[in-house]
């Protein structure tokens, strides 16, 4: 049966330009779709979209949908514009946890695209910002119809609200020669490891694990999670002198002055006069630019580990923040090693879900109580690396220095003893 | 249904890659040696044993449809090995094994509308949200936004001929999830929230919408005989984080709700510190379908950009070389005192020092 489809001006001149076009994708699922359920339930998307752009006004408001035995994963979605819109006035989007580090196979990406054309809408994105595959459009039975299909086959739904959310990490070891950790590991080890802190929200807030394999932090972790894990090494970097003298050669010594001396951000490198390269390890911050201009020549050592950082966010409610370094360096090698940094991120949300006001990110918890405050809560000694510089101001009681000063001493004897 | 009806939810959470990857990248896993970037849209990459992988990275509308979905597959099955990768921007990377098969790939990619590009030195996808689309709490719309701009901005994703990378984000609402970019063109509310006294005492819980407000400028107050809210519009910053908790706190206004651009953030550790974006233009018209003012500032941002950065330089080190007298001169934007930081920590953005370029 035909529908009768909505008049849609504005959007039509979306269709236009040379870069794809989502309206075209969506009229097709209105025009061309076998089903007449995807092809009402677009048509009314779109009436509804037109009305958003005629009117520059959002329809869409909350609710409360899960499925059942999970409080979280679902984003309700009712129309406040259901009447002149009834096929698509409600309209849930499912988040569903994609595998580590975003690979699919197209047999599983067409097994998805089986299940949720005959529960949905037939829109998906591959992945929202929070990381989740993003299955946009179902009634509230759909759901838990699609949900019960899919979970079936091994994919499980993500956080929405006050709850652990659905991590993300880079391609890292699969593709890339920066990456100095196994980042699916602690992306699989850390998010599953508090799945029912994902799917039954009640901290305080939401919590965000992601993974980089370098500090060139193609995860944006350091800004935009509140658990960041990021690769790094401690030995010196690998040089293959011969291959620095081949890129002095075909690019010039200006070239690699300017680009790669000059611009390294604590003057760790200098060019010898025969054309290699001396590197003062002990200088350099692991900022990756020198080994992203010369991926041929330099390589990270190969004693690997992983700095750890706190409390990233962004605006709401102080400010945005980026994350503070908690751990400079842990190395992760056996399954111990995994374990402990997942019991550290226990003791972390432990110790937020009970010092944490409501709506309060773990970063905003730790600027209002302090940073020396939460590492006394969490049991983790103080260290230089978590600071840009010492404390400017004199206004602080310092009776226990003696203390402090005896139990540095301490530690450091007690490091070198562990060797 | 009666509970017992149910299905209990098998709580496996995030799924194990490893059967989705690339054979090529599971074998040569943490092996991978350099790479190379033979022309835009394409990386290769080779092992420490010998093997190769050549990437192919196009951009979508991300927004997809399950026929857009299973042309991406019917792609990858023909050309590629059946397997895909997802980067953070939205973008889908195919992966082949032989040097052969690249220009096949990208060709039926191409043919099929998709734009081969993104990688290195180009404007990467635009990261982009929700919108009018779906989110219950947005100023504008997101997918349409960024078709607009990457619609203009289509020849710098497929040639890489930025100084370095440009990622730019979207937000439709002040949350900022599209989160920190070298270019960000975010939703900037310009008056109070207009309240729907009839609707509060119905759908709020009014402790939390008073807790959510940054500037403590709403208390609970009696209108019409009724518990509702009330703002103190001289200390509101109109941010409309009370909105989410409180429909009713009516943010998003057609006039008002205007588009501001900021400029600086980049994620990454290299040549210097992360950095946090900073606002340049503001009052920009929320304007659908096209949005072309906001599309014509962030297309001077990266003409000034592009003949003025060196190699390598971020928009924020590049901003930083020149200063900022200089680079509101090169965009041709105004400079106000709304652009001088008011929040806390603000002092720290200010010049206490002779550095003066002339
Ligand atoms: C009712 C309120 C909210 C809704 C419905 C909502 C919805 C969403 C959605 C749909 C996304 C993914 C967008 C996409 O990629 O398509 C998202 C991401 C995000 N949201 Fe929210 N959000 C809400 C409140 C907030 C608040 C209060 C904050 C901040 C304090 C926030 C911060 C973010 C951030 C930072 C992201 C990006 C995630 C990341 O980088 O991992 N959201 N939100
Ligand atoms: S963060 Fe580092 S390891 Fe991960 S993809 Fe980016 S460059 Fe590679
Ligand atoms: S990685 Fe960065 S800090 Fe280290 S030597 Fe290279 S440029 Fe310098
Ligand atoms: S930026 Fe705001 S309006 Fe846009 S999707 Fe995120 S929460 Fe919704
Ligand atoms: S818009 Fe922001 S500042 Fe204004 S009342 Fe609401 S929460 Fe407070």
């Amino acid at each position: 049966m035909a529908i009768e489809k909505h008049h849609t001006p504005m959007l039509d001149q979306l269709e236009s330009g040379p870069w794809p076009s989502f309206i075209s994708g969506i009229k097709r699922l209105r025009d061309e779709h076998p089903e007449a359920r995807i092809n009402e339930m677009t048509n009314d998307l779109l009436g509804q979209l037109e009305h958003s752009y005629e009117t520059r006004k959002g329809y869409w408001k909350g609710g409360t949908v899960s499925v059942f035995g999970y409080g979280g994963g679902i984003i309700p979605r009712f129309s406040e514009v259901g009447g002149a819109f009834p096929k698509s006035k409600e309209f849930h989007t499912l988040r569903v946890q994609p595998p580590a580090g975003n690979h699919y196979s197209t047999k599983m990406l067409r097994q998805l695209a089986d299940s949720w054309e005959k529960h949905g809408s037939g829109l998906v994105t591959f992945h929202g910002q929070t990381g989740n595959i993003m299955f946009i459009g179902a009634d509230t039975p759909a759901t838990q119809h699609f949900f019960d299909e899919v979970n079936e086959y091994g994919w499980d739904l993500g956080g929405a609200g006050p709850c652990v959310r659905t991590a993300m990490s880079c391609v890292g070891s699969a593709r890339c020669e920066m990456s100095c950790t196994n980042e699916l590991k602690s992306h699989r080890m850390l998010v599953n490891n508090f799945v029912d802190d994902v799917h039954r929200p009640a901290l305080p807030y939401k919590f965000k694990f992601k993974v980089s394999g370098c500090p060139n932090d193609c995860q944006n972790a350091i800004e935009r999670s509140d658990f960041a894990v990021i690769g790094t090494w401690r030995d010196d970097m690998k040089v293959d002198q011969d291959e620095v003298k081949k890129y002095v050669k075909t690019k010039g010594r200006q070239y690699i002055i300017d680009n790669v001396i000059t611009r390294c951000p604590t003057n760790a490198l200098s060019l010898n006069d025969d054309d290699s390269f001396t590197i003062n390890n002990r200088d350099c911050v692991r900022c990756m630019h020198c080994l992203n201009v010369m991926p041929k020549a330099l390589h990270p050592g190969d004693d690997k580990g992983v700095t750890i950082l706190i409390g990233g966010k962004r605006t709401l409610k102080i400010g945005d923040l980026m994350g503070t370094v908690l751990v400079p360096f842990k190395k992760l090698e056996t399954e111990e090693d995994y374990e402990s940094m997942v019991e550290l991120a226990e003791t972390i949300i432990d110790f937020w879900a009970e010092n944490g006001l409501e709506h309060e990110r773990c970063g905003e918890m730790i600027e209002r109580i302090g940073l020396a405050n939460f590492l006394d809560g969490i049991g983790i000694e103080a260290d230089p690396n978590m600071l840009a510089h010492p404390r400017q101001s004199s206004y602080i009681r310092l009776d226990g220095w003696d203390e402090a000063a005896e139990e540095w001493f301490e530690r450091q004897a007690e490091q070198r003893a562990a060797g | 249904m009666a509970a017992k009806d149910m299905r209990e939810p098998i709580e496996s959470g995030c799924p194990d890659p490893w059967q989705y990857m690339h054979p090529s990248m599971r074998k040569n896993f943490g092996q991978w040696k350099y790479h190379e970037h033979p022309r835009p849209g394409v990386l290769r990459h080779v092992a420490y044993s010998g093997d190769e992988i050549w990437t192919v990275k196009a951009g979508t509308q991300r927004i997809l449809d399950v026929f857009s979905l299973r042309k991406l597959c019917d792609i990858g099955d023909e050309f590629a090995d059946g397997f895909v990768h997802f980067t953070l921007r939205s973008n889908i990377e195919y992966m082949v094994t032989e040097e052969a098969r690249v220009q096949p790939l990208i060709d039926a990619l191409e043919q099929a509308g998709f734009v081969v590009g993104g990688t290195q030195n180009t404007v990467a996808m635009i990261s982009h949200t929700q919108g009018w689309l779906h989110c219950d709490i947005p100023g504008t719309d997101a997918s349409g936004v960024v078709k607009s701009m990457m619609d203009e901005l289509i020849d710098e994703f497929r040639n890489a001929t930025m100084p370095n990378r440009v990622h730019i984000t979207t937000s439709c609402c002040q949350i900022n999830c599209g989160g920190q970019g070298d270019i960000a063109i975010n939703i900037q509310h310009t008056k109070p929230p207009k309240i729907n006294h009839d609707l509060v005492a119905n759908v709020c819980e009014r402790p939390s919408v008073v807790a959510r407000c940054p500037v403590a400028a709403i208390r609970p107050a009696m209108v019409n005989g009724k518990p509702s809210l009330e703002v103190d519009e001289r200390k509101c910053i109109c941010c409309g984080a009370c909105y989410p908790p409180c429909p009713p706190m009516q943010i998003n206004d057609a006039e008002h709700s205007k588009l501001a651009i900021w400029v600086g953030g980049n994620h990454s550790n290299a040549r210097g510190k992360p950095t946090f974006q900073k606002l340049v233009a503001a009052g920009i018209p929320n304007n659908p379908p096209r949005w072309p003012e906001a599309t014509a500032i962030v297309k001077r941002i990266l003409k000034a950009y592009k003949e003025g950065a060196r190699d390598w330089e971020r928009v924020n080190e590049w901003i930083e070389r020149i200063g900022w007298p200089r680079f509101f001169e090169e965009v041709d934007l105004p400079f106000t005192k709304y652009h001088i930081d008011t929040w806390r920590g603000s002092r720290s953005s200010f010049n206490a020092s002779t550095y003066i370029r002339f």
